[in-house]
């Protein structure tokens, strides 16, 4: 693999959290412009505890996801009760607000004779645990995957309980899930905080891989990508959000087809297909016939003599 | 206490511009139920185009004026068929709630903003493909010299767009509550479908308001550009920001509350500056914003939350 697929396929894992982290608080019917601030505290969190207190990355990662679902938990405790405007507005003035707190914040700690820590707007410098620990980029890519591959796992298996359905009603419809006895805020709450962790997750992973963090980085066009990302993947299924990050970085950035017009091209393509494809790619109703057909086949044709549909 | 005065006075100044941009997307918003993040993109591309002719042909304002409303209109239609126009009769038609696995009854909503924000992208990079330097002359109409009223200075021409600003929410008001036009748009706006039984064409409202609509976004930014003498590739992210922090402090739903929470945003904002800088003031807006929301969701005027 040369460098630069490995840079790509390290991009569209660390991307693939982010695009979940959207993707869940899309599925109890929530869009956030907001998740580029978990995004940049898991950053600043994991960067800290690797760079500052000298925990391995590992830890370091674990300090981040902890931070970012309290916060997660709190932001969504806060904003409950919010139409789904407010609440996209909300989480946007919230991200603002801790991206804008980051440029303000230095705090800068002495280690092997070298300052470390958040200085501002110059950013969150030598954030060097691979550096030192000698992984190559190859083993941290791997690292990202099985990351990414455990949270699949993990959602697909919350997906099959009831805790899974009751997400998909809030989101289909908080009314009619109210009626049925499903703790509509709770599940949202719920949501949010997963979503927090997944993209405090994902910032975690990104500083380390680039050493280097700067609050610019966390503006609203990041947040807004990994929503547009699960959008267009569909919200079928959490391989959805995956589609999404594949078909931009993995095929259009990395080629640079449309170079200039990208976002012309791109954009209107997006605007097109949510007009009749508004659950994106895999959507539910894909995913029912696809598994439909794959039961009918598995069983044997005899079986399916008399059934009328 | 004179520069707090001072602060007061330029924060008004400034607060008036967010309320003119502001307008528009209230406008839109109260029709549609669904906010149109392409709104400062088109202005911005409108603009570029007002732009392009002054520094290629040497443009006269006059003729630059209206170019830029009647392309902020074009481009408004351009939105308004892609992200928005059908979405309404779906919502409307109850029976697709039950069957099938729609977009879930807030999912249009959240559709609507996905793909404005697509065509958000879209359309400033039109406009940078159109003019790819950062800094581009727009006819100027900026007065020199500033006037002084007592210890306070302003510029006249500053003060010249707030009064149009006022004048727009005022004459805004008065459509709104005194002609049968404003009546139908104030019932669709309340109740799409209890709008449409009593024989308003709903689906013409929106689309004449969405017009109207983006025609005061072009009108607000060759107001706002024209004082400035140029326009950059911010201006587009500009419009949006302030224009939607004006309308969710205020409320959505009046032009009278755009004003207000525009006016109110521009003095915290000016304080905020006199008080820690350039940060603060950028801090200020959004603490702002989420402040209102977290206290009165429906913003300082707004009314509670009517039937959905």
């Amino acid at each position: 693999m040369s460098a630069h697929a490995t840079g790509v396929a390290t991009d569209m894992a660390i991307m693939a959290l982010l695009a979940l982290s959207a993707y869940l608080l899309l599925l109890v019917g929530r869009v956030s412009f907001g998740q580029q601030a978990f995004f940049g505290i898991g950053a600043y969190a994991a960067g800290i505890a690797s760079a500052v207190a000298g925990l391995p990355m590992p830890v370091a990662l674990a300090v981040g996801v902890a931070v970012g679902a309290v916060l997660g938990a709190a932001l969504a405790r806060l904003m409950r009760g919010l139409s789904g405007l407010q609440f996209a507005i909300g989480t946007l003035a919230f991200a603002e607000m801790v991206r804008i707190a980051f440029q303000a914040w230095h705090w800068q700690v002495e280690r092997d004779g070298v300052p470390v820590g958040p200085a501002g707007t110059e950013g969150f410098r030598d954030i060097r645990w691979l550096l030192e620990n000698d992984v190559s980029t190859g083993g941290f890519l791997l690292g990202a995957v099985a990351v990414l591959l455990t949270v699949l796992v993990g959602l697909s298996l919350v997906e099959r309980i009831r805790l899974g359905q009751a997400i998909r009603m809030t989101g289909h419809d908080d009314v009619l899930a109210t009626s049925q006895g499903v703790p509509v805020e709770a599940m949202r709450t719920s949501a949010a905080t997963l979503a927090g962790a997944l993209a405090a997750l994902g910032g975690g992973l990104y500083a380390h891989r680039t050493t280097y963090i700067e609050p610019a980085i966390f503006d609203p066009m990041l947040g807004v990508h990994a929503v547009g990302y699960a959008l267009i993947g569909g919200l079928g299924t959490a391989i959805g959000p995956l589609l999404g990050v594949a078909l931009d970085i993995g095929l259009l950035e990395a080629t640079r087809v449309f170079a200039g017009w990208r976002m012309v091209v791109f954009g209107g393509l997006i605007a097109l297909f949510l007009r009749f494809r508004p659950r994106g790619l895999l959507d539910e109703n894909l995913l029912n016939a696809l598994s439909q057909r794959l039961r009918r086949a598995r069983r044997p044709a005899g079986a399916r003599l008399g059934v009328t549909t | 206490m004179l520069d707090l005065l001072q602060l007061t006075v330029d924060g008004l100044l400034d607060g008036a511009a967010y309320a003119l941009v502001g307008f528009g997307l209230a406008l839109t918003f109260g029709t549609l139920r669904r906010l149109n993040l392409a709104y400062g993109a088109s202005a911005m591309l409108a603009a570029y185009i007002g732009s392009w002719l002054f520094q290629r042909h040497g443009t006269p304002w006059w003729t630059v004026l209206p170019v830029v409303v009647v392309s902020a209109v074009v481009i408004g239609f351009y939105v308004e068929r892609l992200c928005f126009a059908g979405l309404g009769e779906k919502q409307r038609a109850g029976a697709s709630r039950a069957s099938g696995f729609d977009a879930g009854r807030d999912g249009y909503q959240v559709v609507a903003l996905a793909s404005s924000f697509a065509i958000w992208m879209q359309l400033e990079q039109l406009a940078t493909l159109l003019l790819p330097r950062h800094l581009n002359p727009f006819p100027s109409l900026a007065a020199g010299g500033e006037w002084e009223l007592g210890p306070v200075a302003f510029g006249p021409d500053r003060l010249a767009l707030a009064l149009l600003a006022v004048g727009f929410a005022f004459a805004l008001h008065r459509w709104l509550h005194g002609t049968r036009g404003g009546l139908a748009w104030r019932a669709t706006s309340d109740h799409a479908t209890a709008a449409h039984l009593s024989g308003i064409p709903v689906v013409r409202v929106q689309v004449v308001a969405f017009a109207a609509a983006s025609a005061m976004a072009g009108m607000a930014a060759f107001a706002l550009l024209s004082i400035d003498g140029q326009v950059t590739p911010m201006f587009g992210m500009w419009v949006l920001i302030k224009g939607l922090a004006a309308a969710m402090i205020g409320g959505l739903a009046a032009p009278t509350g755009v004003l207000a929470g525009g006016l109110l945003l521009g003095v915290v904002e000016a304080h905020a500056q006199g008080l820690g800088g350039a940060l603060a003031r950028d801090f200020a807006t959004y603490a702002l914003v989420f402040a209102v929301l977290l206290w009165r969701p429906q913003g300082l005027l707004g009314r509670p939350a009517q039937l959905a």
